[in-house]
């Protein structure tokens, strides 16, 4: 069972802000989930190489030659705030 | 002495100095008007697919090789998943558990000959985060940050040692050394200043002969190498006075302010890494042909550490000189084709010592001077065959650097060869002798070190025309009759 502070940290670090009753509700579908994978898990894969892609596809590398990309007003078109030729974003320090 | 011994690894980010990004074609630039190296790859727009850069696959390669790293017959990519303004996928492509370059070795040597063996963890390629800097100072409404994504999606390799150093001076010479390697590779401009070199450094203490690592801190993004060693000795007399007065080191990353010598916490433990790793479906795995590594191993350049051990035992430098002379590939070249004409000791003292102190008040470097390595080894020879004193051959130094005319020319247009009419200097010698009859007697009564004082004359005298080797010779002759 996945508990209300697990689903809090989680939902912090994928910045969702969630109710009280939101969170646990959460837990309870997130549980469903790990238990169906403890299914998978208990499977017997000895011998089966691990799939992290399902193409069998190895190797695609591209020259390393520029090709043009945007100008800069139209990098800057879809910034919601546009400071000293950048993306304006809140304060970072 | 403190009963603690230092425990350090470091982890150092190396900007590739490729012509397009690691996974667009998007050039790479430094200093460069902001956004103006951005595509819908590097931007993160939705829907577009990352491409692997060839070139920086091979460059890592050749960085595993030179640091005999296991190269993996099959490595993949990670997406380490934080928000950032920098970030703009608000995950960044990386490698997890099944790096480029694993296990490896790189061995450094200390000034006194000894060596420091650092174990290489691993190897393994990503792109850089943007650049993010401060709007408008303090501008009132605008206190905000603004993103450069020129440097977004530059390829990166991160190298992660194993905690094998254990002084701060240990992991400063290592890392100049490292440095050193990568230049020599050609991979990186290796500039700690503008940041295409970065080196974070892990470090714990535990009591000395203890088998435990104690709690480690990781000290941040130093931008050169005396900050580095300061700033892990600032962080080791740290948690020495935490343990000394009973506390405890609580693992979070630090920060070195070189100003004040300060050590402060960057980071909330709250906010401590969950990066949520999980391999990158977007990009194929790597499989670097085995021809291909054993080509790069074969192609390999000969590298700082050997260089420098075949200078001392074959060429007859000190550890120092080999030391200087390597600093950098292309005062290596300069020094091999200067070297290759001349003695090299003699070549190796002259660009170590007059030549490089004669261009640093021109800001230049030697293999980018008027001073071409046929001028260099030109000017040696004159020197070697007597034909001008070495203070002279300064003198046609200095002029070959402000008019870039051969040494033999300026020799010839200034009157500097040497006076090798023995009777001319002897003269001059008798003339010197008499007018100091005091320091005459002084080197009759044994003081053998007024013999400078005339050779200091007799240079004046000749604008530094006479051997003062020969100087010496005749004075000895005129006043003791030797």
């Amino acid at each position: 069972m996945i508990d209300d502070s697990t689903v809090h940290h989680v939902a912090r670090l994928a910045r969702l802000r969630l109710a009280p009753d939101e969170e646990h509700v959460m837990g309870e579908e997130l549980s469903g989930i790990l238990e169906h994978i403890d299914v998978i898990r208990g499977m017997d894969v000895e011998g089966v190489p691990p799939t992290t892609h399902v193409i069998a596809l190895e190797n695609v590398l591209r020259p390393d030659e520029p090709r043009p990309g945007l100008s800069r007003d139209d990098a800057l078109r879809e910034a919601r705030h546009v400071v000293d030729d950048g993306f304006g974003v809140p304060r970072m320090d | 002495m403190s009963a603690y011994e230092p425990v350090i690894g470091v982890e150092i980010h190396v900007q590739l100095s490729t012509r397009t990004k690691m996974f667009c074609g998007c050039e790479l630039s430094f200093g460069d008007p902001p956004n103006t190296h951005t595509c819908p790859v590097c931007l993160a727009h939705p829907g577009v697919l990352p491409v692997v850069n060839e070139e920086a696959v091979r460059r890592a390669l050749l960085i595993g090789v030179a640091l005999g790293c296991e190269v993996a017959p099959r490595s993949i990519f990670h997406r380490k998943n934080y928000f950032y303004p920098d970030l703009p996928k608000a995950y960044q492509i990386s490698q997890f558990d099944i790096p480029i370059c694993g296990r490896g070795e790189f061995i450094a040597i200390r000034d006194d000959g000894s060596e420091i063996r650092v174990g290489i963890t691993r190897a393994h390629l990503e792109e850089d985060a943007a650049k993010l800097t401060h709007a408008g100072g303090r501008r009132v409404g605008a206190a905000g940050s603004v993103v450069d994504f020129n440097r977004g999606g530059t390829p990166l390799v991160e190298i992660v040692t194993e905690p094998d150093l254990r002084s701060a001076s240990d992991a400063a010479v290592f890392l100049r050394q490292l440095r050193q390697t990568l230049l020599f590779l050609g991979v990186s401009d290796c500039s700690m200043e503008e940041g295409s070199m970065r080196a974070d450094a892990n470090v714990s203490i535990r009591p000395v002969g203890a088998d435990q690592f104690g709690t480690k801190t990781e000290l941040k993004n130093m931008n050169s190498f005396r900050f580095l060693e300061r700033g892990i000795d600032a962080e080791i007399a740290r948690q020495t006075a935490i343990l000394g007065s009973g506390g405890q080191v609580t693992q979070e990353t630090v920060h070195f302010e070189p100003e004040t010598g300060a050590i402060t916490s960057l980071r909330s433990k709250e906010e401590s890494h969950d990066y949520r790793y999980f391999p990158e479906p977007d990009l194929v795995p790597l499989a670097p042909d085995p021809s291909w590594v054993a080509e790069l191993r074969a192609g390999l350049p000969e590298l700082p550490l050997p260089l420098r051990r075949r200078m001392v035992d074959e060429m007859g430098l000190t550890t120092e000189d080999a030391e200087v002379l390597t600093d950098s590939p292309a005062l290596v070249a300069y020094f091999m084709e200067v070297a290759a004409a001349v003695d090299p000791k003699a070549a190796a003292n002259w660009i170590r010592g007059e030549l490089r102190a004669q261009l640093r008040e021109a800001g230049q470097d030697p293999w980018e001077s008027t001073v071409t390595p046929a001028r260099m080894a030109a000017l040696v020879g004159l020197v070697e065959s007597g034909a001008v004193s070495v203070p002279a051959a300064k003198e046609v130094l200095a002029e070959v650097i402000s008019s870039g005319t051969e040494p033999a020319d300026v020799v010839e247009a200034k009157g500097l060869g040497q006076i090798s009419d023995e009777d001319e200097l002897a003269a001059i010698v008798a003339e010197i002798v008499a007018a100091n009859p005091v320091q005459a007697q002084q080197l009759r009564d044994g003081k053998d070190k007024v013999i400078g004082f005339f050779v200091g004359k007799a240079m004046a005298q000749t604008g530094g025309r006479a051997d003062p080797q020969a100087v010496q010779r005749l004075v000895r002759a005129a006043v003791l009759g030797q």
